[in-house]
Parts: C-alpha cells; sequence; structure tokens
C-alpha cells in the first residue's frame, strides 16, 4: 500500500517536470534530392507560446506536419513531454497526436455527414478519450457557438466555422495546439480576435500554442517569434 | 460516437448513391432468392404428390397432361379407360396396387375425385373429423377444401359438370359431407373425395335422361344390361389409375406393355416431371443469371459510390487521421460502410422475396388451388447472404486501401 502511494507521488512529480515541454533538434526534411529543408531548432519552455513567421514557399506548412508528426522528418527530433515522436510506431503516433495534439487548419474543415457535436464527439472517440458531452457544451460555449450543437459544421457561417475548428483542437485538451495561417483569410478586426481566442483557449487548457504564419499582423501578440 | 455509427451516417448523407445501391441488391437477391423459393416449394409439392406413384395409366394423349391432371390435379382429364382393362393390368404379378380415379366433376372449382380408401391412406391422410365415404354420394373433404368453402359434416352440395366453377350442375345428386381430412400438404388437400360409384351413379343418370327422350332406346340399354351382368364391369369408365410396382422390373416391362399393347396410355411421373423440370429450368436458369448480373452491377454500383464519396472525403479522412484516427479505423470505416450497405440489401431483398413468395402463393391458389406452406430459410440463402457480402467487401476494397495509403500531410496541404 505504502509502496503504491510513494511510486504514484514519483510519477505526479514526473508529470511536473516535463509538463507542456515541446522541442525540436536539427530537423530536416526532404521531398526529394532538389526540395529539402532544414528547420532551425525549437526549445519552447513550458507556459509559452510561439509565433513561426515565414513567406510562402519556405517549407511553414511542412514544418507544422513534422511538429504533429504527420510527416517523418529524414533527420532530427520532435519531442513532446519527454517523448521523442519519430520514435514512435504509427499506430501509436496517430493516437499520442490524437491525446496530446490539437491542430487548427487554414481552412476549417469537418466531417460532413455529421453534426457540430458528433464532430466533437468523433475527436474525442479518436483520440481514445471518453465521450464527454458535458466537456463539448463547456468548449463550444466557451468559444460562443454552444447554441449550435446540433447543427451540420457546413451550415455554419464563416466566424463560426473558425470557431467549430478550434472547438476540435482544444476538446481533448493536448498539451499542444499548431495553428497552421489561422488568420490569412481574415480581415484585421477578426484576425486580432482569432489571434486572442487561439491563445485564451490555448491557456484555458493549460496548452502551449504555436502559430506558423506569414501573417505580420500577428507579430506584436507574441513574445516569442522565429523568423523561418 | 464510433466508427460504425459513422459509416453509417455517412451511408446516409449520400441518399441519391445509397437509394440506387440498394434498389439494385435488393432487386439482384430478391428475384434469386424468390426463385430459390418457388423453386422449392414447386419441386417439393411436386415429389410430395408423386410419391408412391410408380406409373400412371390413362386414355392416351399427352403424357404429361395425364400426369398433370391425374396426380396434380391442374390440367383436363385425356379421357376415360375401360375400368376393365385397368383391372386386369392391376392383376399383372408386377403391380402391387393400382388406385382407379375418377374425376371429371368439381364443385365450386375444387375437384370431385372418385376413388377407393387407398387414395387418402398413399398420402397418409387422416380423418379429423367425421369418417371417410362408405357408400355412394357420401364424400370427404380436403383440409384446405374445407377450410375455404366452410364446409361441415352433414352438409350436402351437387357437383358440376367439368373442371371450371359454373358448369351445368346435376341437381338430382347431392353430395353428403361425412368427413373431413387433415392437412397432408399435398393435392389431397385440394380435392372432395368420394366412392368411384358415386361418379358412376352422376354420369349413368345423366345417360338415362338424356335417353328418356328415346325411350325405345334406353329399353335396349337396360335389356342389354339384363342379358349380360358382366358386362356392367366391361362398361365402367375410370379417368386413371395410380400404379405401385412391385419390383423395379415393373418400371422395365410395363410402360412399354401398356403403351403397346393396350388402349391405355402409360406414364412415368419421375420421368415426366424431370422432363418439365428440365423445360422449366431454362427459364429458371435465365432468370438466375439476369438476377446475378444485377447482383454483379449492385456491386459496381456500390463501387462507385464508396469511391466517388472517397474522393470527395479524402480531405475528411487526413482530418480524422490528424485527431487520431489510426489508418485501420479508416480501412474499417470504408469496408463496414460496403458491408452495411451490402447487409442492408441483402436484408431488403429477403424482405421483398417474402412478400413475392407470399404473392405467388396467393396466385397459385387462385389459378391451382395450390398454396405454399411454411416459410424456410434455404440453406442456399446462407450462400446468397456470403455471395452478397464477398460484393460488398469486394467493392469497398479498392476505396478502403486507398483510404489505408491516404498522405496526410499532402492532403492537407492541398486543400
Amino acid at each position: 500500500m505504502q509502496l503504491c502511494c510513494i511510486y504514484r507521488f514519483h510519477l505526479i512529480s514526473l508529470q511536473r517536470k516535463t509538463k507542456e515541454m515541446f522541442k525540436t533538434q536539427s530537423l530536416i526534411f526532404a521531398y526529394n534530392d532538389q526540395t529539402s529543408f532544414r528547420f532551425p531548432d525549437i526549445d519552447l519552455p513550458a507556459g509559452e507560446d510561439l509565433l513561426i513567421l515565414g513567406e510562402s514557399g519556405i517549407g511553414k506548412t511542412t514544418l507544422l506536419h513534422l511538429m504533429a508528426g504527420l510527416l517523418r522528418p529524414k533527420a532530427g527530433s520532435v519531442e513532446l513531454m519527454k517523448t521523442n515522436l519519430n520514435e514512435l510506431p504509427a499506430g501509436k503516433l496517430d493516437r499520442f497526436r490524437g491525446r496530446h495534439i490539437g491542430l487548427v487548419f487554414q481552412r476549417p474543415h469537418f466531417v460532413h455527414a455529421l453534426s457540430l457535436q458528433e464532430n466533437l464527439a468523433l475527436v474525442q472517440y479518436l483520440a481514445g478519450k471518453r465521450q464527454d458531452s458535458n466537456k463539448i457544451k463547456e468548449v463550444l460555449n466557451r468559444l460562443g457557438i454552444g447554441h449550435k450543437l446540433s447543427e451540420k459544421p457546413y451550415r455554419l457561417s464563416q466566424g463560426e466555422q473558425q470557431r467549430a475548428a478550434i472547438a476540435l483542437a482544444v476538446v481533448n485538451n493536448p498539451q499542444l495546439i499548431l495553428a497552421d495561417e489561422p488568420t490569412s483569410s481574415l480581415d484585421d478586426k477578426n484576425c486580432a480576435r482569432v489571434a486572442a481566442l487561439l491563445k485564451e483557449q490555448a491557456s484555458a487548457t493549460d496548452a502551449q500554442l504555436i502559430i506558423i504564419t506569414h501573417d505580420q499582423r500577428l507579430k506584436e501578440q507574441f513574445q516569442y517569434r522565429l523568423e523561418l | 460516437m464510433n466508427i460504425f455509427k459513422l459509416s453509417y451516417r455517412n451511408m446516409t448523407s449520400r441518399p441519391l448513391s445509397t437509394t440506387l445501391s440498394l434498389i439494385l441488391l435488393t432487386l439482384g437477391v430478391g428475384m434469386i432468392s424468390l426463385l430459390l423459393q418457388v423453386n422449392r416449394h414447386i419441386q417439393q409439392q411436386m415429389e410430395n404428390n408423386v410419391r408412391g406413384i410408380d406409373m400412371i395409366v390413362g386414355a392416351k394423349g399427352s403424357p404429361l397432361q395425364l400426369i398433370l391432371s391425374a396426380v396434380y390435379h391442374i390440367d383436363a382429364p385425356t379421357g376415360n379407360i375401360s375400368l376393365y382393362e385397368a383391372e386386369q393390368l392391376q392383376r399383372n404379378r408386377l403391380v402391387a396396387s393400382g388406385i382407379p380415379l375418377s374425376y371429371g366433376d368439381s364443385y365450386k372449382g375444387y375437384r370431385i375425385v372418385g376413388s377407393t380408401h387407398e387414395y387418402p391412406q398413399l398420402y397418409n391422410a387422416t380423418v379429423i373429423n367425421g369418417r371417410l365415404w362408405q357408400k355412394p354420394f357420401e364424400v370427404a373433404v380436403g383440409a384446405k377444401v374445407a377450410e375455404n368453402l366452410e364446409l361441415k359434416i352433414g352438409d350436402s352440395f351437387t357437383g358440376a359438370h367439368g373442371l371450371d366453377d359454373g358448369g351445368e350442375t346435376h341437381e338430382e345428386h347431392a353430395y353428403k359431407v361425412v368427413g373431413i381430412l387433415n392437412y397432408t400438404n399435398s393435392v389431397l388437400d385440394q380435392l372432395i373425395l368420394t366412392a368411384t360409384e358415386s361418379v358412376w351413379e352422376v354420369h349413368h343418370h345423366e345417360d338415362e335422361a338424356e335417353q328418356a327422350v328415346e325411350p325405345e332406346e334406353s329399353h335396349e340399354h337396360e335389356t342389354h344390361k339384363e342379358n349380360h351382368p358382366e358386362d356392367e364391369e366391361h362398361e365402367h369408365e375410370i379417368t386413371a389409375m395410380l400404379i405401385q410396382f412391385r419390383s423395379p422390373m415393373g418400371m422395365m416391362q410395363l410402360p412399354r406393355m401398356v403403351n403397346e399393347n393396350t388402349n391405355m396410355q402409360a406414364a412415368v411421373p419421375a420421368y415426366e416431371i424431370s422432363r418439365l423440370f428440365s423445360l422449366m429450368g431454362v427459364g429458371i436458369d435465365t432468370l438466375s443469371t439476369i438476377a446475378l448480373v444485377i447482383m454483379a452491377v449492385s456491386g459496381l454500383s456500390v463501387f462507385i459510390s464508396l469511391y466517388s464519396a472517397l474522393k470527395d472525403r479524402q480531405y475528411e479522412m487526413a482530418l480524422m487521421r490528424s485527431y487520431g484516427s489510426t489508418r485501420w479505423q479508416l480501412v474499417w470505416m470504408v469496408l463496414q460502410e460496403g458491408l452495411l450497405l451490402t447487409l442492408t440489401g441483402f436484408l431488403l431483398g429477403i424482405i421483398v422475396s417474402r412478400i413475392g413468395l407470399w404473392f405467388v402463393s396467393g396466385l397459385m391458389e387462385a389459378d391451382y388451388h395450390y398454396s405454399f406452406s411454411g416459410w424456410i430459410w434455404l440453406r442456399e440463402e446462407w450462400w446468397l447472404l456470403v455471395t452478397a457480402l464477398t460484393i460488398g467487401l469486394l467493392a469497398s476494397l479498392l476505396p478502403a486501401i486507398s483510404a489505408f495509403h491516404i498522405n496526410i500531410s499532402k492532403t492537407l496541404a492541398d486543400a
């Protein structure tokens, strides 16, 4: 009994120490012999957000996909919570991504056949988490679209869709939220709003936020910036 | 929410192509299942009725007609034969038994058959109510007749000449119901049985009535009868006789002997029925082929539906992968969708075939007083299920493989 308690305490302390630690090391990716990318190392302290700025065509999306484990690098490593993504076998990597990483894409996409609530339930299911309708309602309410629960996502307005996409990313309480050009198609006002919303949601779920964009307007909102 | 539910929702989110696939599957499965069922019922009925009958003798004509009329009671008789001649044959050492049948009259479309008690015995019929006939004009009615015409013990009715409803009635000779037979699932259920003598008497008196117009001839007739009492046997006619052989030797010798040396015709049911089935078989084979083609087309339709949906849903699948779905979950999703479609189509097809069977049974009953009984799940229908699911599996295999190999990164970047 006592042994068990000690063991548990040890686990908790271990988690605290490694919580929300994200870093990449000497990442290289090659589509073919001609096009290959080398990315600067990232070492993001716990509790901090990061803005990665870069022009089109220099491998922004590639970097995001590498960080999310959607692509495997030619060399180098991506580490989240002391787990090296590139060492995980395919199936485990999918599960790990589902549980710990939330993705927000440039344009919002959903599973067409399902309602907003079902989309979120599916994301919970895919990550292997308990399907919790209270959690879904809470997230949607926080994003101000709680009343669109049973609506089909493609029937929502542009702004609502953007919020719904953020809901998909945060519903599983990920440790890391990766956003790919979330503001590129928005006007100044909405750009600021979405950025604020993302930061707010990230801090609400205790996650680190990394935004990759060419949108210079976001610059002043982030303390940590990386220019590619 | 789970993968099965998602497959189901994906299926219903494309109502048009799903409906098309389902209609094709239902048609294919329904047709094949209906053919199997009808075939089985007909075959069973035919075999059930011909059990214990090795040969039939009747008037010369078409052997198939003789069998259809004497065994199944669905065709007109070929004519009459002399009882004397039939009884001579009955005495042949190769013959175990012979059951005389006299028919040609009917009551409300149900045939009145004059015979001996051996006839109901042939079908192991039991009397559920009352008794068998003991003297002329007493009848025992088949279960179906009793049910449909609501006949009870003690009821009486008059037969009509001919086999169709509305023939000239034999008013002066009323039949009296003395017994009701139990269900035998054979032609007996559709018959009204009486003594052979009843049929003779009805028609004999009819002759007399006709002859009353020419009294001289009638007189002559009577004297003739008086002078040659044994000739009465000669004059009596029956319509057919069901023969059972003592040994297989009978099959070798008797049909030929009867056909060559007597005024009668011999027909072997086993041979005629297989000939009938081979004639029907052509039609059944054609229909089965058409149904199989329809099923194959339905498989193609499921494939096209899934494949085109896959193209539309490629981003969705990449999205699911990025939210933690494994490759196998996507494969399973696509396969399940195909299987769900074909399974639904199969079930609908079976329902349609049962409705069709009920309908055909109604038609058969109206036209031939034959009905199908027993809703049996055929072994061939398990094979049909396996075939349908295989079609579903094959149709969704290629889309499933593509789902497995989706390049998430590229799909997400291209969108």
